[in-house]
């Protein structure tokens, strides 16, 4: 299982903290984020890399979106 | 109550690093090796199963491949390791603002002020090695005692990931069985010289007279003695930008070797850029030179000299340098390194005997300020000197951001 970078559509806010709206699977269809559970800085183990996580609901499931020096993953 | 002094030391650093974000070579042995194009290839860092197959820091790349023969090497990415460690100084940072890295990996903290906030040193220690983890994603040990040098001592004895404590009742039961040379600064030849006279434990070196221990070694026999017996009162010092220079230098080992006084003065010419725009970036001028030169043989020295005026242009820290290459080597053998350094530091403002016959040089330090100007702003290569462009193989190189990793003295 290789590590795939996605695209994100992402609110940033006057203060510099940045909001995750929306990302573009591999397949090309776009996911609405529901919610944003949790932001922190943390490893990913599974895929590789290091950076700002956001858990976040997305059609109902939990996921760990990684924010790594701007560029985003999936970690499934 | 007694301090609280923390040594975090982060585990095989470049390797963890390299592993991270390579999930597939965890389980293999792995190693972060040097340029061997450009003659930099000796193993700068491992992980635990390369160290198990005899893999050891500073060897050329292909002995630890004859040790290891599935070793798998890569080049190193400096900017991500200053990045880490960066993010692991803003987690210390939250503890304590007494910190004082030794090293990219290595770090002191003075908890002793914050103990009634987040609990005793271990906890501090065990919550530091946790988000570490868990934010980072590298392990870091931990040793936790009363003094720096003991602090440090057991944040080497359990590795990774682990947290060792040594206290003012328990230090004799864990500190003194250890060898000698585990002691910081104990190095190869004074650790041959204390066990010539069966100082073969940190304890033998502690219960030994500090007065034949001053015979044997000078001055840094007493000091070893007071680190073996736990006395040791340095501070952690709030490192950092704030820490005083006491010279500035660059040093390259060379892609090819150097052979004759055009060559060297190629390098040196990159160099002396180097060393005086870093002293004009911190507002400061050198009034002496110095040179270290290493053979193909590896015999090396250093040779320095006094300037007429303080300077910080380039142009006059190379010839400095020039003459005192060329009044000290005979091109016995290539050179393989060279380095420059300016020392002997003064602000730039500060006032100097001018030389009557001597020429402005208030033209020429606009110029080369104009120069550091444009670089800031369109690169580094972006304009050179016209004689860089000779051998263009031999010059590529930016020592002043290229490499930002300087070694550290315990005693600052």
């Amino acid at each position: 299982m290789s590590k795939e970078f996605i695209a994100v559509t992402a609110e940033h806010g006057p203060d510099g903290h940045i909001r995750p709206l929306s990302i573009k699977w591999t397949n090309g269809r776009v996911y609405n984020i529901d919610r944003v559970l949790d932001v922190r800085q943390a490893a990913s183990l599974k895929n590789g890399g290091q950076g700002t996580r956001y858990t976040c609901r997305i059609c109902g499931k939990e996921v760990y979106l990684f924010c790594d020096e701007g560029k985003w993953f999936i970690d499934r | 109550m007694g301090r609280s002094i923390l040594h975090v030391d982060l585990n095989n650093f470049y390797a963890s690093v390299e592993c991270l974000y390579r999930p597939e070579l965890r389980e293999k042995a792995v190693a972060v090796g040097g340029d061997v194009e450009a003659r930099h290839g000796i193993i700068l860092a491992k992980n635990y199963l390369a160290k198990a197959a005899g893999v050891k820091t500073g060897e050329a790349i292909w002995q630890a491949r004859q040790k290891c023969p599935g070793l798998i090497c890569v080049p190193p990415d400096f900017r991500k390791y200053l990045r880490f460690s960066r993010m692991a100084r803003a987690i210390y940072a939250e503890y304590t603002d007494l910190i004082e890295s030794f090293g990219i990996d290595e770090v002191w903290l003075d908890v002793t002020g914050s103990v009634q906030l987040f609990g005793d040193g271990e906890l501090i220690a065990e919550d530091i090695r946790r988000r570490l983890r868990e934010e980072l994603g590298i392990t870091g040990s931990a040793g936790v005692s009363f003094n720096k040098i003991f602090a440090k001592l057991g944040s080497d004895m359990k590795k990774p990931d682990a947290t060792t404590i040594i206290t003012e009742d328990n230090f004799k039961k864990i500190v003194w069985p250890l060898p000698v040379g585990e002691l910081l600064y104990v190095g190869r030849s004074t650790q041959q010289k204390l066990e010539i006279r069966a100082i073969n434990t940190i304890g033998d070196l502690a219960k030994h007279d500090i007065s034949k221990l001053r015979l044997l070694l000078g001055v840094w026999g007493e000091t070893l003695w007071h680190f073996a017996n736990g006395i040791d009162e340095a501070p952690v010092r709030k490192s950092g930008e704030d820490s005083i220079i006491k010279s500035v230098g660059n040093s390259t080992t060379t892609p090819r070797d150097l052979v004759n006084n055009e060559d060297v003065k190629l390098i040196v010419y990159v160099l002396a850029e180097s060393v005086a725009a870093r002293l004009r970036r911190h507002g400061l001028k050198c009034k002496t030179v110095a040179i270290s030169v290493r053979s193909t043989e590896l015999f090396s020295f250093e040779r320095q000299g006094k300037l007429l005026a303080p300077t910080y242009l380039s142009d006059h820290i190379a010839s400095k340098a020039m003459d005192l290459f060329a009044a000290n080597y005979r091109w016995d053998k290539p050179i393989r390194s060279i380095g420059v350094r300016g020392s002997d530091l003064v602000t730039a403002e500060s006032h100097f005997q001018i030389d009557l016959f001597e020429t402005d040089k208030t033209e020429k330090e606009i110029l080369e300020r104009t120069v550091d100007d444009i670089r800031r702003r369109f690169g580094y290569y972006s304009i050179q000197r016209c004689s860089m462009l000779q051998d263009q193989k031999l010059t590529g190189f930016n020592p002043k951001d290229d490499h930002i990793i300087h070694p550290v003295s315990f005693f600052k």
